[in-house]
């Protein structure tokens, strides 16, 4: 019996097992996309402050996070944090591993964001009364969005793929299913392709809205 | 004046944080004829990167009086108006709008920072209209005019809105509220954007090049609400190269090159009895050039 009709007889086993993982991968991409959301926006505010030591420490930061692979830092997080007594689940680890590593990417992109609006935009916020964070919140945010979108879903789509690698600190996620269950049954094929299409499945809406978002940000409004 | 802007005036004139002189509001800003000057500029220098802008230059304005600042480009005339407003920092020297020193200032050798907040709420009485506009361009025409009054005065939208749209109606716009910045002319833009200064309740406006980035038959519309302000007694620092504007509209014509003032007086006196060759190359280029050629 081949393994593609011997996994057919188990596949509502499988898909089980592989669907419970796929929420793994959802709720570890979602949160690690709103933490690293966070941490690019108001690192980017800071850096848009004057202030020096801030900014210092930031450029440290991103490039740290830049010049390292996620799955070392996933391995530094799990394995490191241990070793000085701190011990976290490998969820929470691969929600802060992936988090402050695509915030120091996100630092990027929201301050290209914020330096593509024109200086003249800020000065006409000032010359109302305007602070600074009154200006950045109503002025200048709201048109770094249209830069910060694209680039934004296009990371909230790699994200996805990219938390495959949780499964290395065990995160019962997606692959780390898949590998778990061909170790058990040995049907590698069938499973890494159910695995597959699974992660197109999700990641086919996800890229759709990243085109209409895109789509809805290049529409109209643009600078005169 | 609408029972409405009287509230707004209300509101904003009593507001303790903006230490205005004393008893000072709007209305009386007209026809003061003792008041405090509303701008004082003493002994300001400004250089960029050792390259000097401003070179020792003091100016009063007061209240009610319309300056315009003429000189060829790089004579100091914008820099001078941009240090009024804090949007660059002077490299020494004193401004003090209505009674308050802008900037950080040095006190028995301490220095005094001014804070972001104490900066802001300076500017709150101080209208300015740019060059290239810079109208918000994800927010409509009426948007634009209403985000100060809701964001930094703190107003309720339908305290500010019909106030808005009056401003529209003044500067002849009334028919594009719902427009966006992109569907404007370049002359409707800076007229939505002097509405945009007017809705915050100015002391003072400070206009820089308004008409210098617009097609030659918008610059007329623009120039029109100009002249309408100044006739209500606004308080105006003109930037212009419009010299015709300048001798009808301005009580007093400021003549710089160079970073320094080289003349000044009213628009008549200046053009019969000029004390400095620009300004008559200024306001009078035929003649100027007459003059030079015949000696």
């Amino acid at each position: 019996m081949s393994e593609w009709t011997r996994s057919a007889s188990m596949m509502p086993e499988l898909l089980s097992a592989l669907l419970s993982g796929a929420l793994t991968t959802i709720e570890i991409t979602f949160f690690s996309f709103i933490l690293a959301t966070v941490i690019g926006a108001a690192l980017a505010i800071v850096q848009s402050f004057p202030a020096t030591l801030p900014r210092a420490v930031i450029r440290v930061y991103v490039e740290v996070m830049r010049g390292t692979p996620v799955l070392t830092q996933l391995f530094v997080l799990y394995f490191g944090l241990a070793q000085i007594g701190i011990k976290l689940d490998p969820i929470p680890v691969a929600i802060l591993g992936f988090g402050i590593n695509g915030g120091a990417l996100l630092t990027e992109v929201f301050r290209a964001g914020l330096q593509s609006v024109h200086v003249g935009q800020s000065e006409a916020a000032f010359m109302l009364g305007m602070s600074r964070l009154k200006a950045l919140r109503y002025v200048l945010l709201p048109q770094a969005m249209r830069v910060v979108i694209p680039p934004l879903a296009n990371y909230g789509v790699g994200l996805l793929k990219e938390t495959a690698l949780a499964s290395a600190v065990a995160a019962p996620e997606l692959s780390f299913y898949a590998r778990n269950l061909v170790t058990k049954t040995y049907l590698s094929g069938p499973i890494y392709v159910m695995a597959a299409t699974i992660y197109i499945a999700m990641s086919f809406p996800l890229s759709r809205l990243a085109q209409h978002l895109e789509l809805r940000a290049s529409r109209g409004r643009r600078a005169p | 004046m609408g029972t409405h802007a009287k509230g707004l005036l209300k509101r904003f004139c009593g507001r303790k944080d903006l230490n205005w002189p004393p008893g000072m509001t709007a209305n009386d800003l007209q026809g003061l004829a003792n008041a405090p000057p509303l701008i004082t500029v003493s002994n300001l220098c400004k250089s960029f990167g050792g390259q000097p802008a401003l070179d020792n230059v003091s100016l009063t304005v007061a209240a009610g009086e319309r300056v315009a600042l003429i000189g060829s480009s790089g004579s100091g005339k914008t820099t001078l108006l941009r240090c009024v407003a804090h949007l660059e920092k002077p490299t020494s020297g004193e401004v003090i709008v209505a009674g308050r020193h802008v900037g950080d200032r040095i006190v028995d050798g301490r220095k005094i920072v001014m804070l972001d907040r104490q900066l802001a709420e300076i500017r709150t009485g101080i209208g300015m209209v740019f060059q290239r506009f810079n109208l918000f361009p994800h927010l409509t025409a009426l948007e634009n005019i209403m985000l100060g009054p809701l964001k930094v005065l703190r107003m309720k939208r339908d305290e500010i809105e019909p106030f808005a749209l009056e401003l529209l109606k003044k500067v002849g716009l009334a028919h594009k509220a719902g427009a966006y910045p992109e569907h404007l002319s370049g002359g409707q833009q800076q007229r939505v954007a002097i509405a945009r200064s007017l809705a915050m309740r100015p002391k003072l406006m400070l206009f820089d090049e308004a008409t210098s980035a617009l097609d030659p038959e918008l610059v007329a519309e623009v120039l029109e609400v100009m002249r309408q302000l100044a006739a209500e007694g606004m308080t105006m620092l003109i930037v212009t190269h419009e010299m015709a504007f300048a001798e009808d509209v301005a009580d007093r014509i400021v003549v710089m090159d160079h970073g320094t003032i080289v003349d000044q007086g009213r628009p008549a006196d200046l053009i019969a009895n000029p004390r400095h060759p620009r300004t008559l190359a200024l306001l009078r280029p035929k003649r100027a050039a007459n003059l030079r050629s015949a000696s």
